[in-house]
C-alpha cells in the first residue's frame, strides 16, 4: 500500500477561499468548457458546409434560451481564458508573481474578461444566423 | 524531505510520462492562440445576424478558411493537451485515466479532420 505512506496536500476546505486560486479553478473549468465548444465550432461549420437548412437548424438551436446561454458561457469562457493565459504566459517569464501582484492582475483579468465578453456581445449582437 | 527516488529524478519525467515537451507545447500553441482568438473572436462578432449565403461567401474565402484551419488545429491540440493535464491531476484510477485521455484525443484528431476537411472542400469548390 505504498499510496497510502504519500503525503497529502491540505484539503481546499481548509484554506480560506481567496480570488486567486477561484480564478486558478476558473481557469480549468473553463479550458474544459472551451474543449467542449471547439466540438460545437465544427458541427456549426459542418452544417454550414453541409447545406442552408442545415445551417437554418443550428442557427434555430443557437438562437433558442439554451443555445445562447451556451454560447453566452462559451464566449465568456474563451475571452477569460485567453486573458488568464497571457496571464500565465507572464507569469512563466517569472514577472509578477509577488502576491500582490497576482491579486491585482487576477482582478484585472476578471474585469477584463467580463467587460470584453459584454463588448462582443453588444457589438455582434447575436450569434452568427442567431437572429438576435 | 525529497519523496522522489534517485532514479525518478534521473529520468526528469512527471506523471505523464513524458518531461518538457508537454509544458513547451502548452506554451508554445497558447502563444500562437493569442492573436488567433483575437481573430476568430473579431470574426464571429462580425459574422452575427449573417445568412447562410453570407457566412458561406465567408467560409470560401481562401484566408479565412486557412486561419480557421489553424486555428481549430491548434485551439484541439492546446485542449487536449490540457485536458490531460485535467485527468492527470483528478483521476487517480490508472485504467481511468488513460481511457479518458484516449477518448480526448481521439475527439480531438476527428473534430480536426471533420472541421479541415470541412473548410477544404468548401475551397476547392465542393
Amino acid at each position: 500500500m505504498p499510496m497510502n505512506e504519500r503525503p497529502l496536500s491540505p484539503h481546499l476546505q481548509i484554506y480560506k477561499l481567496e480570488l486567486p486560486m477561484v480564478l486558478s479553478g476558473l481557469h480549468r473549468i473553463t479550458g474544459i468548457a472551451l474543449s467542449v465548444g471547439s466540438l460545437l465550432l465544427v458541427v456549426w461549420i459542418m452544417s454550414a458546409v453541409h447545406s442552408a437548412a442545415a445551417f437554418a437548424g443550428m442557427s434555430r438551436f443557437l438562437g433558442g434560451f439554451i443555445g445562447q446561454l451556451l454560447l453566452f458561457g462559451w464566449s465568456f469562457s474563451l475571452i477569460y481564458h485567453s486573458v488568464n493565459g497571457v496571464r500565465h504566459l507572464i507569469w512563466d517569464t517569472g514577472r509578477l508573481l509577488e502576491i500582490k501582484q497576482i491579486h491585482t492582475s487576477g482582478k484585472v483579468v476578471l474585469a477584463l474578461s467580463i467587460v470584453l465578453t459584454l463588448l462582443a456581445w453588444v457589438l455582434g449582437g447575436g450569434f452568427p444566423g442567431g437572429g438576435v | 524531505m525529497r519523496y522522489r527516488t534517485p532514479l525518478s529524478v534521473a529520468r526528469g519525467l512527471g506523471s505523464s510520462g513524458n518531461g518538457l515537451g508537454h509544458w513547451w507545447m502548452q506554451r508554445l500553441t497558447a502563444i500562437a492562440l493569442v492573436p488567433l482568438v483575437l481573430w476568430f473572436v473579431v470574426s464571429m462578432v462580425s459574422l452575427s445576424g449573417q445568412n447562410h449565403e453570407q457566412v458561406m461567401l465567408w467560409l470560401r474565402s481562401l484566408p479565412h478558411s486557412v486561419v480557421l484551419s489553424i486555428f481549430l488545429v491548434v485551439s484541439l491540440y492546446h485542449a487536449n493537451l490540457g485536458l490531460q493535464a485535467i485527468f492527470e491531476d483528478y483521476i487517480q484510477a490508472r485504467w481511468l485515466q488513460l481511457s479518458a485521455r484516449i477518448i480526448a484525443a481521439f475527439a480531438a484528431v476527428l473534430a480536426g479532420f471533420a472541421g479541415v476537411f470541412s473548410l477544404l472542400g468548401l475551397a476547392f469548390g465542393g
